[in-house]
C-alpha cells in the first residue's frame, strides 16, 4: 500500500520520506541543501587540517577531531535529514533521541567495560611477572 | 575456478550426516516430483512465493521457524544422547562433529527457529489487530523473508558441503578466527547470518513504520492492544541491536577474510572486544524474542479469562521499561571475563533490577485471570505452563544476575538449563500459544484441542524432566559442551534427561498429529464466526481467513479493546453498526523481487564462503539488477473494485449478525 494518502495518519505525522520540503524552515529547498553542503565540506576539511598539522595544540587534537565530528552529524541531521522539531517531526525526533540514548549506552558502556577489563589485565600481568623467577 | 571446494568437502566417511542429508533430499525431492507432477507450481509461485501479502508472508516465516524447530530439535537429540553414552567412553559422536552440532543447535534455534516464528506471528497478528490492509513496506517485507530463508538454507548446506561452526553458536575469537579455525565452517556461520540479518532489520523496520503511521481511524497509542505495543517494543529493539550484531561479525569477517586484526591476539587485537559486542546485541535479541511472546500471553490471558487486561498501561510501560534497561545489562553475560567488582555490581544490579518489568507483567496476568471465566483452551494452557516454568527460569537469572554467585554458575550446566527455561518456557511456548490462538484466524478452522492438550502435557513434563536434570547436574559442577563424560556421579541425571527428551519427542510427535488431524477434521472445526475465542482485539472483527484486503472498510475504533466494544454496541443496540460507504481499495501487486534477490544472496553467500569470486560477483550484479528493475516499475498496485469489497462485507456481516444473534442485517 503504497499510496500513503490513503492511510490514516496520525495527526499531523509525516511518514518517513513523504514529509513535504518546505522552503521556510532551516535545511529546506535548495539552498538548504548548498548550505548544509559548504558546512559538511568545511568540517570534513577542518578535520583533516588539524589533524595533519600543529595548527591546534597537539594533545587536544582527538577532542578537537571528536567537537567537529559531532558538528558533522548536526549538519546532516539538519540539512540532509530534514529533522526539525516541527510537529510533522515526533517520530523521526523520538527516533533519533532513542537512537542516540542506545548509542550513548553501547559507547559508554563498552569503554568503561574495556577500560576495566584492560587495567585488571595489566595488573595480571604485573604480578604473574613479579612471580617468575 | 570453485576456489576452495572440491571432492573433499563432502564428508563421505561420516554417516551421519551423510544419512541426515540424504534423507533430508529424498524428502525435498518428493515435495518437488509432487508439486511437480499435481501442477501445483503456478499456484506457489503466484499466492506464495512472490506474494506480498503480510498474512501469507507471516505463515511462510512460521512455517520455516517450525522446520527449523524440528531440525535443531534433532541436534538437541543427538547431544543428549552423547552425553548419556559417553559417560567413561567415546560415545558416537566425535568431537569435531559433537563440537559443530552443539553450534548448529544455537544457531539454528535462535537465527532460524525462534526468530522466524515470532517475526512470523508479528507479521500475520500485527496489521489485523491494527485494522490496517498491509505493511508498511510490503515487499521489502517479501525481501526480508526470503533473505532469512536463504541464511537457514545456508546453515543447511554446511550440513553436507563443508562443515559447520565449532565455536559455539556465538563465535568468540581468537577461536573463531582464521588462525585457529581455517575451514569454512566459521564462514558458513558468518555469511548466513549476516544475510538473514538484513532481513531481520527491513522486518524490524517494517512493523515500527507499521505500528507508528498506519493504524485504523481512532486507533490511538493506548487503544492498541498488547501485542502491538510488544512488537514495537521488539521491533525497536531489531533496528538498534542488530547493527551492532552485523558491525561485529563484519569486524570478524574483515580479520578471516583479509587479516585484519580487530580480534587477533596478535598486532593490537582484542577478542574481549568481540564478547563485548556481541552481547550488545546478544542481550537485547533475548527480549527481542521474549517480548512479542509476552505480547501473546497478554491477549490469550485476556481472552479466555473473559477479561481485559488488568494494568493495561502498566504493562505498556514495562514493556517499554525492559526495550530500554535490555540495552544496560549486557555485561551479565561474562562477569568472569574480569571486569572487576564495581562495573560486575552495576550490571548486576540492573540485571536484578530488569526483572522487575516482568515481575508487573506476571502480576498482571495473574490479575487478569483472577475472577474472570477461565477456559482452558490450548492457547491457555500453553500460557498457563509458561506462567509455572518462566517464573523458575527467572528466578534462575536473578541468581546468575548475582556475580558472585555467577562465578560459580559461569558455563555450567546450570546456566544451560536457566536459558534453556526462559527461552522454551518463555518464547517456545508463546510461539505455540501463539500458533494455535491465531491459527483458525489463518485458515478457518481450529486445531483439535485434544491433541493439542496432549502435546501441551507431554512437552511440558518432558522439558521440566530434562533441565530439571541440567539443572542439577549443574549443580555437581558439570559443565557446557562436554563431548564425553568422566564424573559417574551425573550419570543418572544424564539418562534422567534422555528419558525426558523422549517424553518431548512425543510431545512433537503429538503437535504434527494435531495439524494433521486438524486438517483432516477441518470441517468439523470450521470457523464460521470469525470470531472462534469470543477475542476483543480487531483481527476477530473480519472473516478467517481474512480477505486478502483484510478489511473491506478500515473499522473505526472506539476504546481500548476496539473490536470488544463493537460487540457490546451491537448487543445493547440489537442491531450492527450501519453498513459503511464503500470505495475502492488499492492494493500492493506481487512481486518476484523478494525470491529473487534471495536467489542471488545466496550465490553470493555460498560463493564468498567458498571463495569463489566470480560467482560472487555475479551474484552482486544479479542482486542489484533485481533492486533497478524494482524501483523502475511502473504499476505496482491493483484496484480492488467496490463489488469485491461489498461481497465480502456482506458475508462479514451475515457470519456476525448469526454469531450475536442478531438475525439477517443485509
Amino acid at each position: 500500500m503504497s499510496d500513503l494518502t490513503e492511510i490514516p495518519f496520525d495527526s499531523g505525522d509525516a511518514a518517513p520520506g513523504s514529509e513535504a520540503l518546505n522552503s521556510h524552515e532551516a535545511g529546506g529547498g535548495i539552498q538548504g541543501y548548498l548550505i548544509g553542503l559548504f558546512l559538511a565540506t568545511a568540517l570534513t576539511i577542518g578535520s583533516f587540517y588539524i589533524g595533519a598539522t600543529d595548527w591546534v595544540w597537539a594533545p587536544s587534537i582527538p577532542v578537537a577531531l571528536i567537537v567537529l565530528a559531532i558538528a558533522q552529524m548536526g549538519v546532516h541531521i539538519v540539512f540532509f535529514l530534514h529533522i526539525t522539531t516541527g510537529p510533522d517531526n515526533t517520530n523521526n525526533v523520538l527516533a533519533l533521541a532513542f537512537g542516540i540514548m542506545i548509542v550513548a549506552f553501547v559507547l559508554f558502556g563498552s569503554i568503561w567495560i574495556m577500560h576495566h577489563l584492560n587495567h585488571n589485565m595489566a595488573a595480571t600481568g604485573a604480578m604473574m611477572m613479579r612471580g617468575m623467577p | 575456478m570453485l576456489g576452495k571446494l572440491d571432492w573433499s568437502a563432502i564428508p563421505f566417511d561420516q554417516p551421519i550426516p551423510l544419512i541426515a542429508a540424504a534423507g533430508t533430499m529424498v524428502i525435498l525431492g518428493a515435495v518437488l516430483v509432487w508439486v511437480t507432477v499435481k501442477g501445483h507450481w503456478p499456484y506457489l509461485w503466484h499466492e506464495w512465493i512472490t506474494s506480498v501479502d503480510h498474512k501469507r508472508i507471516g505463515v511462510m516465516y512460521i512455517i520455516l521457524g517450525a522446520v527449523m524447530l524440528l531440525r535443531g530439535f534433532a541436534d538437541a537429540i543427538m547431544m543428549r544422547t552423547q552425553q548419556a553414552m559417553a559417560i567413561h567412553g567415546p560415545g558416537y559422536l566425535p568431537p569435531e562433529h559433537y563440537n559443530q552440532i552443539f553450534t548448529a543447535h544455537g544457531t539454528i534455534m535462535i537465527f532460524f527457529g525462534a526468530m522466524p516464528l515470532v517475526i512470523g506471528l508479528m507479521n500475520f497478528v500485527v496489521p489485523l489487530q491494527l485494522g490496517v490492509r498491509d505493511v508498511a513496506f510490503p515487499t521489502l517485507n517479501s525481501t526480508g523473508f526470503w533473505l532469512t530463508a536463504t541464511g537457514a538454507l545456508l546453515v543447511n548446506i554446511s550440513l553436507v558441503v563443508g562443515e559447520f561452526a565449532r565455536t559455539g553458536w556465538l563465535p568468540y575469537p581468537p577461536l573463531s578466527e582464521a588462525t585457529y579455525t581455517p575451514g569454512v565452517g566459521v564462514d558458513y556461520y558468518l555469511w548466513a547470518i549476516q544475510i538473514s540479518g538484513v532481513g531481520t532489520l527491513t522486518t524490524g523496520v517494517n512493523l515500527v513504520t507499521t505500528i507508528l503511521k498506519m493504524r485504523a481511524p481512532g486507533m490511538s497509542y493506548l487503544r492498541m492492544p498488547m501485542f502491538c505495543w510488544t512488537s514495537l517494543a521488539s521491533n525497536l529493539l531489531i533496528i538498534a541491536a542488530f547493527p551492532v550484531l552485523t558491525a561485529t561479525l563484519a569486524m570478524l569477517t574483515l580479520d578471516r577474510y583479509l587479516g585484519f586484526h580487530f580480534f587477533t591476539n596478535d598486532a593490537g587485537g582484542n577478542m574481549m572486544m568481540f564478547v563485548n559486542l556481541i552481547w550488545v546485541w546478544g542481550h537485547p535479541e533475548v527480549y527481542i524474542l521474549v517480548l512479542p511472546a509476552f505480547g501473546i500471553f497478554s491477549e490469550v490471558f485476556s481472552t479466555f479469562s473473559g477479561k481485559p487486561l488488568f494494568g493495561y498501561r502498566s504493562m505498556v510501560a514495562a514493556t517499554l521499561f525492559i526495550c530500554i534497561v535490555s540495552f544496560m545489562v549486557w555485561l551479565h553475560h561474562f562477569f568472569t571475563m574480569g571486569a572487576g567488582a564495581d562495573v560486575n555490581a552495576a550490571f548486576g544490579i540492573a540485571t536484578s533490577i530488569i526483572a522487575v518489568g516482568t515481575g508487573v507483567k506476571i502480576y498482571n496476568w495473574l490479575f487478569t485471570m483472577y475472577g474472570g471465566r477461565v477456559r482452558f483452551a490450548t492457547p491457555m494452557m500453553w500460557s498457563l505452563g509458561f506462567m509455572v516454568t518462566f517464573v523458575i527460569g527467572g528466578m534462575t537469572g536473578v541468581m546468575l544476575a548475582v556475580p558472585p554467585a555467577d562465578f560459580m554458575l559461569h558455563n555450567s550446566m546450570f546456566l544451560v538449563a536457566h536459558f534453556h527455561n526462559v527461552i522454551i518456557g518463555g518464547v517456545v511456548f508463546g510461539v505455540f500459544a501463539g500458533i494455535t490462538y491465531w491459527f483458525p484466524k489463518a485458515f478457518g478452522f481450529r486445531l483439535h484441542e485434544g491433541w493439542g492438550h496432549a502435546a501441551f502435557w507431554f512437552t511440558m513434563a518432558g522439558f521440566v524432566i530434562v533441565f530439571g536434570s541440567l539443572y542439577v547436574t549443574g549443580f555437581q559442577g558439570m559443565t557446557r559442551r562436554l563431548q564425553h563424560i568422566e564424573v559417574e556421579e551425573w550419570r543418572p541425571w544424564l539418562y534422567l534427561s534422555v528419558a525426558g527428551i523422549g517424553v518431548m519427542i512425543i510431545g512433537a510427535f503429538c503437535q504434527i498429529m494435531q495439524l494433521v488431524v486438524s486438517i483432516r477434521d477441518r470441517e468439523k472445526l470450521r470457523d464460521v464466526t470469525g470470531d472462534p475465542w469470543d477475542g476483543r482485539t480487531l483481527e476477530w472483527w473480519t472473516l478467517s481467513p481474512p480477505p486478502h484486503f483484510n478489511f473491506a472498510v478500515l473499522p473505526d475504533v472506539h476504546g481500548e479493546e476496539a473490536y470488544w466494544t463493537m460487540k457490546e454496541r451491537a448487543f445493547d443496540m440489537e442491531q450492527l453498526a450501519p453498513e459503511p460507504k464503500y470505495e475502492p481499495i488499492h492494493m500492493p501487486k506481487n512481486s518476484p523481487t523478494g525470491f529473487v534477490t534471495a536467489f542471488f544472496a545466496t550465490l553470493i553467500g555460498f560463493a564468498l564462503i567458498w571463495h569463489i569470486w566470480w560467482l560472487a560477483i555475479l551474484g552482486f550484479i544479479g542482486a542489484y539488477a533485481t533492486f533497478v528493475v524494482f524501483a523502475w516499475r511502473n504499476e505496482d498496485e491493483y484496484v480492488v473494485e467496490v463489488d469485491e469489497l461489498v461481497e465480502a462485507e456482506r458475508e462479514r456481516r451475515a457470519a456476525r449478525a448469526q454469531w450475536f444473534g442478531l438475525g439477517n442485517p443485509a
